[in-house]
């Protein structure tokens, strides 16, 4: 453990990072201790104590709770865009890079229009005119989210198609099917984790961004971006009710960026390359 | 470059036609009947079906879809539903307070990225460069729609050196352009050190110090002007990060902008002016990258050399 945070530190920092969080808001229901939604209303505001470490919000709710069972929501948008997301995107990409020719041109014309849009500001549209409800807020957040796997997986798919096991498997008449799903795909794996991990810190950002707008999680439900939002009104008297939720987003994201950097950096073998040429 | 910028105008135009069919989709797509949302319950029948009459709503989605071409080609995006005033009209009374912060974010986003990153190329693997690597990682990590309310609370209110809010003077752009600058920022210091870090081994460089120049000024007269070259294009791609990210950074400010406007739109569910935001900043989002792009040619002739 001492040895991988030595050579590691940013992966391991990602890796505790995420794993505490994602433990917090998984076991939510066994750990928290309050009930998210129950109303304390004559002890509304009341500062961080003993009982109920993280205060209580305007409504005399426990903040630690709402925070740990908000984490659910921010946990789960994330898993679930970037599986989505993640799964056109290749499919797209995939397609795209393998066949060539008019599918690739046609495809990627698809992908232009969607990165003509500003990404958030069309998924702001979406919701605002399907209206704001979660599972709005995970189309909206695929809808601008599978252009960059799909670029992504183009881009690493033809450059390894013309590569000499490609070629080799093709040459041995195995079917173009086959090559793309046992050769080509497992071998666009470790960029996609990557990908996946920098997205998903993306979709938790975007997803608190709308709540935060009212664009997202309607209440009762806890949601760390409609918790700042509320906060806002009590600065003054109340400053930890959107102090508390902002450094819960800042974590996640931040373990999720570190994650991703740190991987990027394992699987960049350029960056190995000038380290060498250096000596 | 003439026919460079022709070429691109023209890949641009089938662009364009779509983001707007898009815009002009959007009340489609709205569950239910429009009309009825935006008068709300208890609307009378009489006055839904002016409405519909007024927005068009009751003509064939073709005829629909002409008239809103030939409107936008006239500048005529219809009429707010609240303000009871021309859609145009508005978003061009809203429109300079965004690219102001927009503008100061970026200057924001420059003041901290530029000195932050050369250190940091400079000074590999050292502290500073840690501490660059950490700052950029926390710049995209924070959320702005905390990172406001943080920077209100303790400059605005604890100390009063700057206002809460609203648009009065060059103060006032102060905490806005913070919140919206810092993310851009931590992108750019490691575009920075990472363009510059490479640029340093170039040929021209160890030249230019075995001629006698230091490090420093090898990499502050000849690397620096070439590391810039990729930041421009992330600039221009970021605008449009800027630009949707005002619609948050404004919320909070009380900033009359064009993304407040667009909120307030939504929240009244005042749809011509939603489509009317949604359609001039996206525009506002392709043309900056065609001049990103066009900016780029001119810096690096082999790009608009090429056949496609």
């Amino acid at each position: 453990m001492m040895g991988a945070l030595r050579r590691r530190p940013m992966l391991v920092l990602g890796v505790l990072l995420v794993l505490s969080v994602s433990t917090m808001s998984l076991l939510a229901p066994w750990l928290a201790p309050d009930d998210p939604t129950e109303q304390l209303l004559d002890r509304r505001l009341e500062g961080p104590s003993g009982e109920h470490p993280l205060g209580l919000d305007e409504l005399g709710r426990d903040v630690l709770s709402r925070l740990m069972f908000g984490g659910r929501i921010s946990m789960f948008v994330g898993l679930i865009v970037v599986t989505m997301a993640g799964l056109v995107g290749t499919m797209v990409g995939a397609l795209a890079g393998f066949l060539g020719g008019r599918t690739d041109a046609l495809l990627m014309r698809i992908s232009d229009v969607f990165m003509a849009f500003p990404g958030i500001l069309l998924a702001i549209a979406l919701v605002a005119v399907l209206g704001p409800a979660l599972r709005h807020v995970v189309l909206a957040l695929v809808v601008i989210g599978w252009v960059g796997y799909a670029r992504l997986v183009r881009g690493q798919v033809l450059q390894i198609r013309e590569q000499e096991f490609v070629v080799a498997a093709r040459s041995m008449g195995v079917p173009g099917r086959t090559i793309l799903l046992r050769h080509i795909l497992p071998n666009v794996l470790p960029t996609l984790t990557v990908q996946a991990s920098l997205g998903m810190a993306g979709a938790i950002l975007a997803e608190a961004g709308l709540s935060f707008l009212g664009l997202g999680i309607q209440p009762p439900t806890p949601s760390w971006g409609a918790m700042i939002d509320a906060g806002r009104s009590h600065l003054l008297d109340a400053p930890h009710l959107a102090i508390a939720p902002g450094i819960a987003i800042l974590v996640t994201v931040m373990g999720l960026n570190f994650l991703g950097d740190a991987l990027v950096d394992a699987l960049n073998p350029r960056l190995h390359d000038r380290e060498i040429r250096r000596f | 470059m003439i026919a460079y910028i022709a070429r691109r105008l023209l890949q641009l135009l089938p662009i364009v036609l779509i983001v707007a069919t898009l815009v002009f989709s959007l009340i489609h797509f709205i569950p239910g009947d429009p009309v009825e949302l935006m008068l709300g319950d208890g609307a009378r029948a009489a006055d839904i079906s002016a409405l519909r009459t007024e927005l068009g709503l009751d003509r064939p989605l073709g005829v629909q879809y002409a008239a809103f071409l030939r409107g936008l080609l006239r500048g005529d995006l219809g009429k707010s539903l609240h303000y009871q005033r021309p859609v145009t009209t508005l978003l061009l009374e809203h429109y300079p307070a965004t690219l102001e912060l927009a503008l100061a974010s970026l200057l924001v986003a420059f003041l901290i990225a530029v000195p932050l990153g050369i250190a940091a190329a400079l000074n590999k693997d050292r502290a500073i460069d840690h501490f660059s690597r950490f700052f950029a990682l926390l710049g995209v990590s924070l959320p702005n729609f905390w990172l406001g309310p943080v920077l209100i609370l303790l400059f605005a209110i604890y100390w009063r050196w700057l206002p809460v809010s609203g648009r009065d003077g060059w103060l006032s752009l102060v905490l806005p352009a913070l919140t919206l600058g810092t993310a851009l920022s931590g992108l750019l210091t490691r575009m920075i050190r990472s363009s510059l870090a490479e640029q340093l081994h170039q040929p021209y460089v160890l030249t230019a110090q075995a001629k006698g120049l230091s490090k420093r000024q090898a990499a502050l007269r000849h690397a620096l002007k070439n590391a810039l070259i990729p930041v421009v294009t992330i600039v221009g791609l970021q605008f449009g990060a800027l630009l949707t990210g005002a619609i948050i950074t404004e919320t909070i400010f009380s900033w009359p902008g064009l993304g407040r406007l667009v909120i307030q739109a939504i929240r009244l569910r005042d749809y011509p002016l939603v489509q009317g935001g949604v359609l001039l900043i996206s525009m506002t989002y392709i043309l900056v990258n065609l001049l990103t792009d066009l900016f780029y040619a001119t810096l690096d002739p082999r790009i608009r050399l090429q056949k496609s």
